[in-house]
């Protein structure tokens, strides 16, 4: 049976195989060798290079980019994972417009930044393909370290301990590892199972054990691992998702977008995963996004994204948001979901416009109505299941600047931990720090 | 509308722009459509005595530096004169003159240094109705070795005598080309004028290794596993060629002694360049081997329209116009002071020019933690560096300080008058005169 983008209902098969597979490729193709090189040489390779300061891992970028002009990609890779270990999926997902990009000189001067986000994935491509891993293990130190989670912060913090000789053990509470990497993350970011390929490059240094299907709290207690081992990182990561607070947010297909963008990950067909053909996005983050411009590309013929505040307070970058609309996303600003309603077969989701007034956001009274197969809820997640040892701080387990929690020998980093961005490459940073700050008191 | 025409020695075109004898000038066809992309006149690849032509290499002949984006910025090439028959040459000239009266041919020669080679060569070049010709005292490599090409250009008494033969056996203007591959340039160029040559031209190539291949050990271009040197051009010698031009113009004893320049000339100003400094046109090669004849136009158009902006309305107004200015480092004045200024408007933070003066030169920049880069006057030689590191044109001047004003750095007032190392305190030989 042939479905179409205006079927009605909820069905897969919206786009023929092909147009699934091109909608699914690389949002932006890797450059070649020859592009790499002219790219690379458009860097003034600055003094104290702001785009450095920018990077939440503080990767050298004018070195990096230095080395690949001059032919030496491999060392080029090796100056950014020493700094991000993740600097391949880095590379494909870190909004470079507003980190190291938006203060590149070039953007400031001409618009026209330095292309440091696709030059990273080069180097980090080239190395990653051989299968070379830069790094070597010091000898072992007897000392072992459990590490909660094994999404970006997990395991940046195991690579480094790892570095040092430890012996680190992994609890994850899935079936696989990678946390957002492999789950949250866009399906044109990541393509060809990068995240698993990642992932074993990484633990090729050795000395880190991965268990899966084991769940903090549920399978094992923090009290537990805190007494078998010599220090614990907590990167849980956040797992619950927020309520939209509004009536009818339980009914059928009003769903959590972060399920649906995983399901999109996990799926071995395109051709079988479901969409609406009118889909509701609520939410102003990058997980609305990608839920968003991914259901058009599934073949959704009507998607909207509705956000509660203006374009400008929106946390999914300006670019985002233009490639949202670029993919044919209608973005609706400053409108609040009042309620869920069915429609017929369908749904019909009632908004009422907002405005800010003095900082605060009220109803302005006007009220609209959007048709809707399928709603996708994306205001933002929260932590689940953290032991109630940790003191908390506005949901999130609370850490100093060297990611320690209130509970002696007990780090945490990542967005479960207070503090930063909730970006990928902000979680390595504090998963790389809590292990160098680990490490320093194991051996003090 | 500037008129463009050249009168070099005697030889008409309708511009100055040549292409040097070199492998687009190699045969009928490619000086042909040369003529017809608009070249005002070519000097033929150089042709060797009667006899089996030279040889060249069944391997690669050139190899290259690249600068960004492949951008070609010296080549070196290793092939020798023309490898083809001497009467097939000179056949194809005499009817390419007859097609195109108005361009310029000129006959460029390489026999060996013996008073019977020219006398048996030039009758037959006169024969073919070119416009003049232009002795090869340059290539650097493959003909040297058997003793002629820069074997003869590196002695000047050859190059005397050569001069000479040539004036004896053939009536029309004679240019000797220079080698580079000397220590001082004028001595050659004394000597062509000594033995009656017409005008020189110059530079030809200069030895070089252009690059090493790692991975065989040998110089590039590579020959089963072998290299040798070659003869280096293209942009990167235009500083060292033009230098030698100036020399040659600005010396008394060879002032006035009408020049070709060639060396790297890529575009109009290129070779207004050339031209202010002495030339009274100038010859090109590389760029048509990089981008093909079509360049020539954008020659023509870009010097016309600058004559019409100078106002400049013949070659003439505007040939040797900077030699006045080539003066030696002892009359530079040192009373003259300048200091760098950053202009903030235009600044993009990069600090390039911090890291240069900072690490290299006089710290003479301060920086601040929002990236703000000043001049510290007190500290700053006007080196230029930082002018020249920036990737803003412009946005870095040099600033004169006016006389009467106090120079920072050395607390003293700034005077009116010139002063140079001639008569400079610090100056030995001021004293040791008295």
């Amino acid at each position: 049976m042939n479905h179409s983008t205006s079927t009605a209902g909820i069905v897969s098969g919206r786009l023929n195989a092909n147009a699934l597979v091109e909608n699914f490729d690389d949002l932006h193709a890797p450059l070649s060798k020859h592009e790499a090189l002219v790219a690379s040489d458009r860097c003034y390779f600055c003094h104290d290079a702001p785009c450095m300061t920018a990077c939440p891992t503080s990767i050298d970028i004018p070195l990096f980019i230095r080395q690949i002009s001059t032919g030496t990609a491999e060392a080029s890779a090796k100056t950014i994972f020493s700094q991000n270990i993740l600097g391949g999926m880095c590379a494909r997902v870190c909004p470079t417009e507003t980190l190291c990009e938006e203060v590149c000189v070039r953007e400031v001067s001409e618009g026209k930044p330095v292309e440091i986000g696709r030059l990273q994935r080069f180097a980090t491509d080239r190395l990653m393909s051989q299968n070379i891993h830069p790094f070597v293990r010091a000898n072992n130190t007897d000392k072992k370290i459990a590490i909660i989670g094994s999404g970006p912060a997990g395991l940046a913090c195991a690579h480094k301990l790892a570095t040092y000789g430890h012996d680190v053990t992994i609890f994850e509470a899935r079936k696989k590892g990678g946390g957002l990497n492999e789950f949250g993350i866009a399906t044109y970011k990541s393509i060809n199972d990068f995240a698993q390929k990642e992932l074993d490059w990484l633990l090729s240094i050795g000395g880190i054990k991965v268990e899966y299907d084991k769940a903090i709290g549920k399978d094992i207690s923090l009290s537990q691992v805190q007494s078998d081992y010599d220090a614990v990182f907590i990167g849980m990561g956040l797992s619950g998702v927020n309520a939209l607070r509004c009536e009818g947010e339980n009914m059928a297909n009003v769903d959590d977008a972060v399920t649906f963008i995983s399901d999109l990950r996990q799926t071995e067909n395109l051709s079988k995963v479901q969409v609406g053909r009118n889909i509701v996005v609520i939410g102003g983050g990058m997980t609305a996004v990608d839920a968003a411009v991914q259901s058009k590309l599934l073949g959704a013929q009507n998607v909207s994204l509705v956000y509660r505040r203006g374009k400008e307070n929106m946390s999914a970058s300006v670019y985002e948001q233009e490639l949202a609309t670029s993919k044919g996303v209608r973005i609706i600003y400053n409108a609040q979901p009042l309620k869920v309603l069915v429609n017929g077969s369908g749904l019909d989701v009632e908004f009422g416009y907002t405005e800010t007034i003095n900082g605060k956001l009220e109803q302005t009274g006007e009220k609209f109505n959007i048709n809707a197969d399928q709603v996708f809820k994306a205001i933002g997640q929260n932590l689940s299941g953290a032991s109630e040892i940790l003191t908390l701080s506005g949901g999130k387990i609370q850490i100093d600047e060297n990611g320690c929690t209130s509970v002696p020998n007990v780090w945490a980093g990542g967005d479960c931990a207070t503090g930063g961005d909730d970006l990928t490459v902000t979680a390595v940073a504090e998963g790389r720090d809590a292990a160098i700050n680990i490490n320093t008191m194991l051996l003090s | 509308m500037a008129d463009l025409t050249s009168n070099f020695v005697g030889i008409k075109s309708p511009n100055p722009f040549w292409l040097a004898s070199a492998p687009p000038t190699d045969k009928e066809y490619n000086v042909r459509r040369a003529f017809e992309a608009g070249w005002g006149g070519v000097v033929w690849k150089t042709l060797g005595s009667e006899g089996p032509p030279v040889v060249n290499v069944n391997g690669p002949r050139y190899g290259v530096v690249h600068g960004a984006d492949r951008r070609v910025l010296g080549l070196n090439n290793i092939e020798l004169i023309t490898d083809r028959d001497l009467y097939k040459n000179l056949d194809e000239i005499k009817r390419v003159k007859i097609d195109y009266p108005d361009r310029a041919i000129i006959v460029s020669l390489m026999v060996p240094c013996e008073e019977e080679a020219w006398k048996a060569i030039l009758p037959l070049v006169e024969e073919t109705g070119a416009d003049g010709i232009e002795l090869n005292f340059g290539c650097p490599h493959g003909m040297a070795e058997r003793g002629m090409g820069a074997a003869v250009g590196q002695v000047p008494e050859y190059i005397e005598m050569v001069t000479r033969w040539c004036k004896q056996y053939y009536s029309k203007p004679v240019i000797v080309k220079l080698t580079p591959n000397i220590t001082d340039v004028r001595q050659p160029a004394a000597a062509a004028q000594a033995g009656g040559a017409d005008a020189v031209s110059l530079i030809n190539t200069i030895n070089s290794i252009i690059s090493v291949d790692l991975d065989v050990m040998a110089p590039n271009p590579t020959i089963d596993g072998k290299g040798t040197h070659g003869g280096y051009c293209g942009p990167a010698v235009k500083p060292i060629a033009m230098n030698m031009v100036a020399e040659i113009a600005r010396d008394p004893e060879t002032s006035g002694l009408p020049i070709s320049g060639i060396g790297g000339i890529t575009n109009w100003r290129d070779a207004a360049e050339y031209m202010v400094l002495g030339c009274g046109n100038v010859q090109v090669c590389t760029a048509a081997m990089t981008y093909g004849f079509k360049i020539v136009e954008e020659m023509i158009s870009g010097l016309s329209q600058w004559m019409d902006e100078k106002g400049h309305t013949s070659i003439d107004d505007f040939v040797g116009r900077a030699v006045p200015n080539v003066t030696d480092w002892q009359y530079l004045n040192l009373n003259y002071v300048s200091k760098a200024s950053i202009n903030q408007d235009d600044c993009i933070n990069c600090g390039r020019c911090y890291a240069a003066c900072e690490d290299t030169s006089h710290q003479a920049i301060a920086m601040t933690k929002d990236r703000e880069f000043s001049v510290i006057d007190s500290e700053c030689v006007a080196c230029n560096l930082c002018v020249e590191v920036c990737p803003v044109e412009n946005c870095i001047t040099m600033v004169q300080q006016e006389p009467g004003m106090v120079d920072a750095r050395t607390n003293k007032v700034v005077e009116k008058e010139h002063g140079d190392w001639t008569t400079h305190p610090n100056n030995p030989s001021v004293f040791a005169a008295e």
